[in-house]
């Protein structure tokens, strides 16, 4: 514990502290009675004198239900759900086997294309973006989940490459040696027993992983047109905005259900998306 | 001993060739390779083609030499997009970082429902920045504002502030909303970094007679300082880069005030159709975002070689 | 069971030669240790034996196939390692039968070999437990009864008691002395300790910066070192040297300096000839130094200035000087001298030893 006078203590800790929790996590909280408030609470101007910002009275559903009922939510939630998983598994295989090339094996070249993949680690996606729209195009895998599940791995599997060189480097390599004595071809202890040992630095890069991808926006919005195929990002943005009327329950609505599945997610696995979150920075 | 002589088994044929590193190596790196030169060096080299052609949805163009950067280097919202990615840049790193370390060293303590609190604490950075940038935008409504009402309640304001309504407001808010989202992810990478640092230092250096502050000044801050640049680092990536916040709250607006080069490359490549304008916006991005990737990896060259 | 032959064998990094040129022959059943100071090339001959390094020049032989080019997995060799490496996300049962899995073994003879290789190392009650559940002792256990199960024609150590403490170390020595009586596996093992290869080896191998310095039986090498590099080696605490030089005086030679003035017994005075006039190095074991007595000849006795007593309780070590250099004598611990004094010293002519000052090789 802190030491000194309870004041200092006071001062020094539980305000900046307290003061951090609620900047950070109101947000979420206004999404959260934004959603369950009826549209005539909602639309009191801020200042009405029966403007009751904190709390309802009368919780509804409703904006959920129009959710659900009215708009493709639903579609959405699930074509997120497809395209990350899908686009996570991709980088996951990759990832892991590239980074086991990069920290374990000799080879040709293996130091410039170490760099090259973490140089791509530093590439965003709005500087390709225009051209690869085209480049989808012309593959005709526009408007479809194969555009994302296709390109989302490109800035995931530098991370996974990166995060799991990390890892590969910190088992020691005696473990595969004494495989290969044992019998084991290369394939084979790196199956049998390096990705096992591994496993905790797959789960991080895959929950991380997955997080980045339910992310994504500007490729979705760029190479996704259609209603149904959008993902919730992009359909909130796009479908609960009728020209300048913006429909603040059910936006809110969607903001929160959107996060949901992410967010539990993420709860399952905190330790391992911070340990992800951390590796991901180690120089 | 003559119960274990039963022999080893005979080696037993297979293909030998994955048993040579290099060949190993070479089919564990091809699905990497193929994607990323797919959709990461062929889009490169697309764009800098399509960026020397006159280009539009639809219509193939021709070449034009460098006629197309002429045109935005000479096109004013161009000009103050490149500033507003600037400024939005330098001030929210700033702000990041300084708050983050904060943030680090409170949670740097002993106390209960830590790890509770750090999960929480992530929220921001994990949630999909579109949709917890609503509930910014919902925030800053014009007539429905919370924080005008609490403004109000405190007797700051009696006027409503229409907060996305005006041009260097509207970039303020940005800024915090970034600033806002960033601060978790400077946090929990700095508090990782902080506690790499072993206490025995900080023991060593109270009984050398330092105070706090002086024992931040002259072991945390040098030990943390690797960490330090490598987040910095990424963050000014992204956020040179960022896209979304921006196109969420204002669209560039009001009057492209707020433009950043993504933002202005979108509105002019996808919502315009031009698409060479919008390549050369996009690229224009990339000696910056070059500077930048070659300064971490000489910093990082230099780290792992001390 | 087979015997393994290294010719003419080189490793080369990019620009570090690590094993140069080495011949060596182990015979099927053989205990060979390898053993020198770190850099010295050891681990990299064992590790080119089991396939990990690839062999720059040269052949390796297990049996009478040449594997120059042989996967490890196809060798039918087991190794020990320094960290035992065992297998974290497996059981200790789990750990040994991985091997026999990898061969396709039938399941009851994979029972059946572990079983019987836990009763030799005692771990039956062992088995269900995940390695990170063990004890150092225990897991070493573990790392050898893999090896053992795997009934392989090599065993290779690779300073397989380091990580112990020094107790276990000396109890695991003894089992495993008693282990290769048993079993008979051809074993080569490789350990930076002298007292080790000393006490397991049929056969020691010392070598250093990539050479083999000597070749020979425990005995031998103590008694009858190479070169000045093993005669230090070998032997705890370690031979005393003095830089002399060699005198003629009549029939007699002499070997003196500042210090001390040492008559050379007469059966190595012929060999000894050739370099009269001119320098080399005397060597003397600490336990071939006694006080001086009335027996004692006065050609091999010298004054020594006591600098430390340090009492071992069943010895003590007197650490001299004498004249320019320094020694130590191991006497019985009933002499009574205390630090400071003056004492008188003999050697036992028999066990002197001469190296050439350049070439440092045995006279």
């Amino acid at each position: 514990m802190i030491e000194g006078a309870k004041w200092r203590r006071w001062v020094y800790f539980y305000i900046p502290l307290g003061g951090f929790l609620i900047w950070l996590l109101f947000p979420f909280y206004w999404m959260l009675i934004t959603t369950v408030r009826p549209d005539g609470e909602l639309y009191r101007p801020w200042n009405a004198p029966n403007y009751t910002p904190f709390w309802t009275s009368n919780p509804t559903f409703e904006h959920i239900s129009y959710l659900f009922t009215e708009t493709l939510f639903a579609t959405w939630l699930w074509n997120t759900m497809v395209i990350a998983l899908a686009a996570t598994a991709i980088s996951l295989v990759c990832g892991v086997f590239a980074g086991y090339a990069l920290s374990r094996l000799k080879f040709p070249f293996a130091g410039s294309l170490g760099t090259m993949i973490f140089v791509t680690y530093l590439v965003p996606q709005t500087l390709l973006f225009i051209p690869l729209a085209d480049i989808i195009r012309n593959f005709r895998i526009g408007d479809s989940p194969w555009a994302l599940i296709l390109t989302y791995p490109t800035f995931l599997i530098p991370f996974c490459t990166w995060l799991m060189m990390g890892y590969f480097k910190a088992i020691p390599k005696e473990l595969e040696e004494c495989a290969r004595i044992d019998g084991a071809s290369r394939w084979q202890a790196m199956v049998y027993i390096i990705l096992p040992v591994a496993v905790p630095g797959i789960l991080s890069a895959g929950i991380f992983a997955f997080t980045l991808s339910w992310n994504e926006f500007i490729y979705a919005l760029v190479f996704l047109s259609s209603p149904q195929e959008k993902t919730v990002p992009v359909g909130v943005v796009s479908e609960l905005i009728r020209g300048d009327v913006f429909f603040w329950g059910p936006l809110m609505a969607g903001a929160l259900l959107g996060s949901i599945p992410v967010a539990i997610a993420y709860s399952f696995f905190v330790e391992h998306y911070v340990s992800g979150l951390t590796g991901s920075v180690k120089g | 001993m003559a119960t274990m002589q039963a022999g080893s088994g005979a080696p037993r044929p297979r293909t030998r060739l994955l048993e040579d590193e290099r060949w190993l190596a070479f089919f564990l790196l091809m699905p990497t390779l193929i994607l990323l030169g797919l959709f990461i060096a062929y889009p490169f080299a697309k764009g800098i083609l399509l960026s020397v052609t006159n280009t539009r949805v639809g219509v193939p163009g021709d070449y034009v030499g460098l006629a197309i950067f002429e045109k935005i280097w000479n096109d004013g919202i161009f000009r103050e997009a490149a500033w507003n990615t600037i400024l939005y840049t330098a001030v929210t790193t700033v702000f990041k970082l300084a708050l983050g370390l904060w943030l680090a060293l409170l949670l740097n303590r002993h106390f209960r429902g830590k790890a509770f609190i750090r999960a929480f604490i992530l929220l921001p950075f994990i949630i999909p920045t579109v949709l917890s940038t609503f509930a910014w935008k919902w925030m800053f409504d014009p007539t429905f504002s919370v924080l005008n009402w609490m403004l109000r309640e405190i007797g700051v304001i009696d006027q409503r502030i229409n907060w996305l309504g005006d041009p260097d407001l509207a970039m303020g808010c940005i800024i915090a909303v970034n600033v806002w989202r960033g601060v978790p992810f400077f946090a929990i990478t700095l508090l990782a970094g902080l506690q790499t640092i072993s206490p025995e230092l900080h023991e060593a250096a109270a009984i050398d007679g330092a105070n706090a502050r002086q024992r931040f000044i002259h072991v945390t801050w040098p030990l943390l300082l690797p960490v330090t640049m490598v987040v910095v680092l990424f963050s000014v990536i992204q956020t040179f880069a960022d896209f979304q916040l921006v196109y969420v709250l204002t669209e560039g607006g009001p009057a492209n005030a707020t433009h950043l080069f993504a933002t202005y490359a979108y509105q002019i490549g996808v919502r315009t159709g031009l698409l060479s304008e919008g390549a050369a916006i996009s690229l224009a991005m990339f000696p910056v975002l070059f500077l930048v990737v070659i300064f971490q990896l000489l910093y990082i060259r230099r780290v792992e070689t001390r | 069971m087979a015997r393994v032959l290294l010719r003419n064998l080189n490793k080369h990094y990019e620009t570090f030669h690590a094993v140069k040129d080495v011949d060596l022959e182990i015979q099927d059943r053989e205990f060979v240790v390898l053993v020198g100071p770190s850099g010295c090339g050891k681990t990299t001959t064992l590790r080119m034996i089991a396939g990990l390094e690839a062999i720059t020049s040269g052949e390796i032989l297990i049996g009478d196939t040449v594997v120059n080019e042989m996967p490890p997995m196809d060798r039918d060799i087991a190794m020990v390692f320094q960290n035992y490496a065992l297998y974290p996300h497996m059981s200790v049962r789990d750990n040994m039968a991985f091997g026999l899995k990898m061969r396709k073994f039938e399941r009851a003879e994979i029972d059946r070999r572990v079983k019987i290789a836990s009763d030799i190392l005692g771990i039956e009650a062992l088995l269900h437990r995940k390695p990170r559940q063990l004890s150092g002792g225990q897991r070493q256990r573990v790392a050898l009864g893999r090896a053992i199960v795997r009934n392989p024609q090599v065993f290779l150590f690779d300073e397989p008691l380091s990580n112990l403490d020094a107790k276990l170390r000396v109890q695991m020595r003894v089992e495993l002395k008693k282990l290769h009586e048993r079993l008979g596996t051809t074993a080569v093992y490789v350990t930076h300790d002298q007292v080790e290869a000393m006490t397991l080896g049929d056969r020691v191998v010392v070598m250093k910066d990539g050479w083999v310095q000597q070749v020979g039986d425990p005995l031998e090498l103590y008694n009858n070192p190479a070169n000045k590099f093993v005669a230090g080696f070998i032997g705890s605490p370690g031979m005393n040297f003095a830089a002399v030089t060699i005198e003629r005086d009549g029939d007699a030679l002499w070997a003196a300096n500042p210090g001390m003035r040492v008559r050379v017994p007469d059966a190595i005075v012929t060999r000894l000839g050739p370099h009269s006039g001119r320098a080399a190095t005397l060597g003397i074991r600490p336990e071939d130094l006694h006080i001086a007595g009335p027996a004692d000849d006065a050609g091999h006795c010298f004054d020594a200035h006591v600098e430390v007593v340090e009492r071992l309780g069943s010895e003590i070590l007197l650490d001299v000087s004498v004249g320019p250099s320094s020694m130590v004598a191991s006497v019985p611990p009933t002499v009574r001298t205390k630090m400071h004094e003056t004492i008188r010293l003999a050697l036992d002519p028999e066990r002197l030893h001469f190296f050439d000052a350049e070439t440092e090789a045995a006279i």
